[in-house]
């Protein structure tokens, strides 16, 4: 079977600009989404409570919520978590309260309320932790940025690590526009899949820069142009077969893994259909502006010395 | 050219095997058990225990498919889980008659099921709370409470230092972490100076005044500050470490995090409120006299029977003697900076050395003076409940803060009653600052959730890649098993944990793995259309792909080095996964794939053409 007979190099430089563009206003959107709805953090990051409750039947939320006012709770939120059997039930973090002994005390006005009630998960996070996770999370992401680009830059030259990392941070921007846009659950391991996608999608951006370093040794009359398309030309049939595999994967994630793994799957498919994109269509003109030459990849001197082997 | 020498396919197999040596416990399972440790410091689960706990079953008909002691203590495997519940109640019963006061602990656990000849040499992955449910707690250590203890009792030995020396002050006063004292000339300040400097040397000490009066203050050195605080945090945990063993936890993992947090694991455990309750109690030290008048046979039957003398409680000690003890309170665990296990320097017999502050050495000095000949009894007080540690015999005047505990002991006794004392109270207070319980059925349905996903998705993944590179496809699913094998045989071997996150992180390693694969297939078809002989096509498609392989396999790594470094809880076991799986990706795509290539391949000296699917269409 084979999916790509594609004879002649596609001309992808002909509409840089076109796709710049697109990319430039699904990035600016994404800011805007960022900027103005924020990030609906999970508690591991604001501190607060979080109790999922399992019923026999089925988890009436309004019956829950009568309950948790009738004790003089207020300024929670419970919702549906999973099945109809499961709820779930978020408390924020209260100065001066007695936080280990929270659940506790709401497990038994639901159990007052219903006796099958069960208490299938809690988790509670104080202050202290909330803010350090956020600054290790940033953190993260700066190192490993920076550690893309030393490393892209030792391996092919400056110009291709910086077009990789704009490339791809872009990427992680619009995963997180999108979770601030859907107000989606951003947890720790959604801060996980946005890292494996960093990681992930600069693949992208070696293997096409592996192929222009090639093609500049063997396309030695081409130009530059040509030497992009050609490289992506050459290379799209196994990005889109990767890609597809490893989407493969991360869709039984979404459909099998249940509500723990929903969000963090969720990220890596947006990750890996933009990672596509953005790793192609946009690190490689980036890489053509930044001016790209045979010289910054083929050293002379180099090549001399490989004749010498051969 | 595409051969590889016997010495590539022996080490591939060596891996191969050692992979599935290592993953082949995972298959067996677990088995419940019931675990049997000391309950105290100062017992011990050892032949004698497991004798006694054979017995047990055998008169109950319980018959245990395995019994074993190991440094834990001693495991008993049962059939099923109604027996391991009938097994606990039994052993619990035979065990501690007086279920006040257990002296062993019975707990649930889980032991793996893989024939003994395995079990030596592997054990099943270890599987995180979210996988197997219980409790998960991050403690904080109140350093500064720490330290403003610390300079609170160096307040109180200055107190005494100043008072043995006749130096006059006019007040000894704490302020924040600064010791003050006040005095009405400078020629006494002097004096104090040199003696405080002398005795204290953790105290930085510094001139002032405060209206008419001269001031001496003394602040806690950084070095001295950061010790105390060492010293807090590893006495918490020792505290801790003796309380869980009351829960009765098979496995609880107690675990410094960082300067001043410690991480307490329970498996297993669904009650928090209670796990709360013992983590949050403190225990104290207590010296106390024998009451000596009343050690005569006559009255300690009658106080066994329940008719206790005035003024006294009733004890058994650790080897069962009965003993009376003055209700009166000489000295308390705070005045006890430090015990040791060690050697009696004149008989060589095991000691402990415990070593106490001013005000604990003066009084222990006046005690001891007074009553020499007699015996004194140090009780650990928990729960409200007393325990004679030890009750020695004074021999003579005790003085300068040292006291040795010697006589009746062996080495290790000396070592845990140590440790008993050490640990006994808390040294600062903590406070939760993080809670995750997770019940045991949401623990087994994230298992078989992970578990489908990964299942189902390299099916999926499979059967596409077979339909597509036909018998290349067949070598890449081969290296993807090979990498999974690799994979979990690398985590089992390593005890790591593995939690939902990690099992997602196979999941995904395997979608990310193929990509080598892909480039690699990808290239040999574009060399084979290229009119390369399909020797050449399969060399070269191996040869220029590695470098793409691992560049982007480093870049990968990059960033799950980064979680790594900064992730906690989830993220760590997520990035762990994720690391050990790209380690074993590049292995097993490139050699291990490669050698199934040449193996079908390489040998062939004509060969027409390779079955990698459709590439005749130029």
């Amino acid at each position: 079977m084979e999916f790509f007979k594609i004879r002649s190099d596609i001309p992808f430089m002909r509409h840089a600009l076109a796709f710049n563009i697109v990319s430039l206003i699904t990035f600016l959107l994404a800011v805007f989404f960022l900027a103005t709805k924020g990030l609906n953090f999970s508690i591991e990051f604001t501190g607060g409570t979080v109790m999922e409750v399992s019923y026999e039947n089925t988890a009436d939320v309004d019956k829950i919520r009568k309950a948790l006012d009738s004790r003089g709770y207020n300024d929670y939120s419970v919702q549906n978590f999973g099945s109809s059997h499961d709820a779930l039930i978020r408390m924020p973090l209260k100065p001066g309260q007695a936080t280990a002994d929270l659940s506790r005390t709401v497990m038994e006005a639901l159990t007052a309320e219903d006796r099958t009630a069960t208490l299938r998960r809690v988790e509670f996070v104080g202050p202290q932790v909330g803010s350090e996770l956020a600054w290790n999370g940033a953190l993260a992401l700066l190192i490993t940025a920076i550690g893309i680009v030393i490393y892209l830059a030792l391996r092919f030259e400056w110009k291709f690590g910086i077009a990789a990392i704009i490339a791809n941070l872009h990427d992680v921007v619009i995963i997180l526009g999108f979770f601030a846009l859907f107000q989606w659950e951003f947890s720790l391991p959604v801060l996980a899949a946005v890292l494996a996608v960093l990681g992930y999608s600069v693949n992208e951006s070696v293997v096409i820069a592996d192929r222009i370093r090639e093609n500049f040794r063997k396309m030695r009359k081409a130009s530059v142009t040509e030497i992009i398309d050609s490289a992506i030309t050459r290379t799209i049939s196994r990005t889109i077969i990767t890609h597809g595999c490893t989407q493969t994967m991360v869709s039984s994630m979404l459909v099998f893994g249940g509500p723990a793994l929903h969000y963090f799957a969720l990220a890596l498919t947006i990750g890996i259909c933009f990672g596509i994109y953005s790793s192609v269509l946009v690190m490689a003109p980036l890489v053509r502006w930044l001016g790209v030459r045979r010289e910054d990849l083929v050293k002379p001197i180099k090549e001399k010395k490989e004749e010498a082997v051969v | 050219m595409n051969r590889y020498s016997l010495w590539v396919y022996v080490t591939i197999a060596v891996a191969l095997l050692l992979g599935a040596l290592y993953t082949l416990p995972n298959f067996f399972g677990e088995a419940p058990a019931v675990q049997v440790s000391a309950a105290r410091a100062t017992l011990k689960a050892d032949t004698a225990v497991l004798a006694r706990v054979e017995d047990a079953l055998k008169q109950a008909g319980i018959q245990p498919t395995g019994i074993f002691l190991d440094l834990a203590g001693v495991k008993v495997r049962l059939a099923d889980t109604d027996t391991q519940l009938k097994a606990k109640d039994v052993v619990d019963r035979a065990l501690n008659p007086d279920a006040a006061n257990p002296a062993y602990t019975v707990a649930l656990n889980l032991l793996p099921n893989s024939p003994r000849w395995l079990g030596a040499i592997a054990r099943p992955m270890y599987l995180g709370l979210d996988l197997r449910g219980g409790v998960h707690f991050l403690l904080q250590v109140d350093m500064r409470a720490a330290i403003a203890k610390r300079a609170e009792s160096l307040a109180g030995d200055i107190r005494t230092q100043l008072r043995d020396r006749n130096v006059r002050h006019i007040g000894i006063t704490r302020e924040g972490n600064n010791i003050v004292v006040r005095f009405r000339d400078a020629e006494t300040r002097d004096k104090a100076r040199a003696v405080i400097a002398d005795q204290d040397p953790d105290l930085q000490l510094s001139d002032s005044a405060s209206g008419g009066d001269l001031l001496l203050v003394g602040a806690i050195r950084p070095e001295a500050q950061k010790r105390t605080q060492e010293f807090a945090l590893k006495q918490n945990i020792q505290t801790l470490h003796n309380r869980i063993k009351e829960l009765g936890v098979a496995e609880p993992v107690i675990q410094q995090q960082g300067a001043d947090r410690v991480v307490v694991e329970l498996p297993g455990v669904q009650d928090t409120a209670k796990a709360k309750e013992i983590l949050g109690r403190t225990a104290t030290l207590e010296v106390r006299m024998v009451d000596m008048d009343n050690m005569n046979a006559g009255a300690l039957a009658a106080a066994r029977a329940g008719q206790v003398p005035f003024g006294d409680e009733f004890y058994v000690e650790r080897d069962g003697a009965p003993i009376l003890v003055r209700k009166q309170v000489v000295l308390t665990g705070d005045r006890l900076t430090d015990a040791q296990p060690g050697f009696d320097s004149q008989t060589h017999e095991p000691a402990v050395h415990l070593t106490l502050d001013a005000t604990g050495t003066r009084i222990f000095k006046e005690v001891t003076r007074e009553n020499v000949g007699k015996r004194m009894a140090i009780l650990l007080i928990e729960k409200g409940k007393g325990e004679v540690v030890t009750a020695p015999v004074i021999r003579t005047e005790i003085g300068g803060g040292r006291v040795q505990i010697s006589g009746r002991m062996t080495s290790v006794e000396a070592t845990d009653v140590a440790l008993l004392l050490r640990a006994g109270a808390l040294a600062a207070p903590m406070e939760i600052i993080e809670e995750r319980t997770v019940g045991p059925s949401l623990g087994a349905d994230n298992i078989k959730k992970g578990f489908d996903s990964t299942i189902y998705g390299f099916a999926a993944l499979s059967l596409f890649i077979i339909v597509y590179y036909v018998l290349f496809g067949a070598f890449s699913v081969l290296a993807l098993c090979a990498n999974l094998l690799l994979l979990i045989g690398l985590l089992s071997a390593l005890q790591a944990t593995l939690t939902l996150p990690g099992i997602a992180a196979i999941a995904l390693t395997l979608g990310m793995a193929i990509d080598a694969n892909v480039l690699i297939n990808e290239r040999v078809r574009e060399e084979l259309r290229g009119g390369a002989t399909p020797q050449a096509a399969i060399h070269a498609g191996y040869e220029r792909a590695f470098g793409t392989i691992l560049d982007s396999n480093v870049t990968t790594m990059i960033a799950g080095l980064a979680l790594l470094i900064f992730g906690s809880g989830p993220v760590r076991g997520f990035a762990v996964v994720h690391c050990l799986g790209i380690l074993t990706s590049i292995f097993s795509s490139v050699v291990v794939s490669r050698s199934m290539v040449n193996l079908v391949y390489g040998a062939r000296k004509r060969l027409e053409r390779v079955s990698i699917g459709n590439t005749a269409w130029k």
